[in-house]
């Protein structure tokens, strides 16, 4: 159960799907106009993940390997179209809200990564932590961007006014501009505290993303031990 | 003369010209333009450009001093940068458009980028956008004490008739440093004497904007309408401060005529086509994005590659 409890921290923290490996940036950037949109989408992915990792899991030794993406994105696909009509019928305002990217969510990268990283390779019990963990992490970090930009482009966050009435809102945080200032700052801020980490001697192979367990099947090149260290790349060499 | 020769690395000529006094020229040659605009809007125009100013400097002092990097407050870039983003805003504007705006264009725009040099657009119309974006009402309301109704240029595209004369002297309302094409002019004409500004990006830039807007403009090339855009909103200023800043135009001679055309094309396509009245800064900030894909193509051959193809 130890393990499962890791997994969960390593997509909370160490491998923060927004901060960290920088995937889904499509609806981070473009859903994140308020700190509800942003906790609907990152919790509506993180029931899609959690189930396709379940399944992936459950079909990783029936699936070919040749056709396994084909075979991942049909079942990502039938969790979404649940979603989406579950969403539908029940939150409205929610789907309103998220519009086009709740189908989107079939070709988040995080989810086909985390099915062709960990899922596919993995018991079940791991992946359902793993997907869990992934998906909190991604809820997090949505609903920090979306707070953020919805106190500085509205004043207030979850619809309640926190500034001063004189407060003037900067409607460009509420625009897509805006977005891109919240995301590079808070990376900015995290990999601020992840150097100084460093410096203070900390052993940061631990908190860092380089020590993820899913790199040997993970395609993606411009992981993230290259950010940090520079040597990292070096020795490839 | 002792005996020794020194042997040093190029470069070997040196100019007495820095960075400091380029920027303290340009400071110079913007003081009719903002003398002007004090006369014209009063105290409060002049209360923004003083809040505006010391904004950019305190920030870019603070932000190396909290990074410990080399002070260059000293070069007066921020000035120039503090000074374009003042004439840039309404008079009505409150005091912190000043802050906000002189933080926005030093610590986003040319700090994290590096500082002078390294930025990639230019700071002061990136931070007018900015809040242009975020305070629309408040950047667009150019009611004063002393002007209420519309810019020459938005009664232009309402179709209502302007008085140029009033245009050209400066008279009229808009931006604190905009309005007056004389002052504008008087410095424009500092910085070519002095040879710090060429005629190569302001000259292609408004011969384009006119042959541009005679043919779309829908009034042909009727002087009226013509002399009415050249002299309204931020077209000398944009063309003679702006779009010649060294940092965020092309190098290459043949790019800066390609950028000019390319800016005259835009503002007409801006005011002619756009929803507002005014496209000078965007068009100028859209420019810079494109400079680095123009000097590419414009790039010159070294002597001895290229020549004739076999």
């Amino acid at each position: 159960m130890n393990k499962a409890g890791e997994r969960l921290i390593n997509g909370l923290i160490k491998e923060n799907p927004t901060f960290v490996l920088m995937l889904g940036m499509c609806p981070t950037l473009a859903v994140t106009t308020s700190a509800m949109n942003g906790l609907g989408m990152g919790l509506t992915t993180t029931v899609v993940l959690a189930l396709s990792n379940v399944m992936i899991s459950l079909l990783r030794n029936i699936i070919p390997d040749k056709v396994r993406i084909p075979a991942f994105i049909v079942v990502i696909a039938s969790f979404v179209t649940m979603v989406e009509l579950l969403l539908e019928g029940f939150i409205p305002s929610l789907y309103d809200a998220l519009g086009i990217y709740i189908p989107l969510i079939v070709v988040n990268c995080i989810i086909l990564g985390r099915a062709e990283a960990f899922a596919s390779k993995n018991n079940i019990i791991l992946s359902l932590f793993d997907g869990l963990g992934m998906g909190l992490g991604f809820s997090f970090a949505l609903t920090c961007i979306g707070a953020i930009r919805e106190l500085l482009g509205m004043g207030e966050i979850f619809g309640i006014r926190l500034m001063p009435e004189s407060y003037v809102p900067f409607s460009i945080f509420v625009l897509a501009p805006g977005a891109f200032f919240v995301v590079a700052a808070l990376t900015a801020i995290q990999n601020y505290a992840k150097i100084r980490g460093e410096k203070k001697g900390k052993d940061v192979s631990k908190i860092q993303s380089g020590g993820c367990g899913g790199c040997d099947g993970c395609s993606s090149s411009g992981c993230e031990p290259k950010f940090y260290d520079a040597n990292a790349g070096k020795e490839e060499k | 003369m002792s005996d020794l020769r020194k042997v040093s690395a190029n470069p070997h000529v040196r100019s007495k010209i820095t960075t400091s006094t380029i920027m303290l020229a340009v400071v110079i040659s913007l003081l009719p333009a903002t003398i002007f605009g004090i006369y014209n809007f009063g105290f409060k125009a002049a209360v923004l450009v003083v809040v505006t100013v010391a904004s950019t400097v305190l920030t870019e002092l603070l932000y190396e001093l909290a990074m410990k990097k080399r002070v260059t407050i000293g070069d007066f870039s921020a000035v120039v940068t503090g000074l374009l983003l003042a004439l840039n805003l309404p008079a009505g504007a409150p005091w912190w458009i000043g802050i906000v705006g002189g933080i926005f264009a030093i610590l986003i725009v040319k700090m994290l980028f590096g500082g002078l040099g390294q930025n990639f657009m230019n700071p002061a119309l990136a931070a007018r956008c900015f809040l242009l974006i975020s305070f629309t009402s408040i950047m667009t309301n150019f009611e004063t004490d002393v002007y209420t109704g519309a810019t020459p240029l938005a009664a232009l595209k309402a179709g209502e008739s302007v008085n140029v004369y009033n245009m050209v002297i400066g008279k009229v309302s808009g931006t604190i440093g905009e309005t007056s094409m004389i002052a504008i002019l008087i410095g424009a004409c500092i910085l070519l004497l002095l040879g710090i500004i060429d005629l190569r990006v302001p000259g292609s830039y408004i011969v384009s904007f006119v042959i541009f807007l005679g043919l779309f403009g829908g009034h042909g090339f009727e002087w009226n309408f013509i002399s009415a855009h050249l002299a309204g909103g931020g077209l000398m200023l944009g063309a003679f401060f702006m779009a010649t800043d060294y940092v965020t135009r092309p190098v290459t001679v043949k790019g800066q005529y390609i950028f000019g055309i390319l800016l005259g094309l835009l503002t007409c396509i801006f005011r002619v086509f756009g929803g507002s009245a005014e496209g000078v800064s965007y068009a100028i900030i859209i420019g810079n994005l494109l400079v680095p894909l123009i000097e590419k193509l414009t790039h010159p051959t070294a002597f001895g590659k290229g020549g004739a193809k076999k």
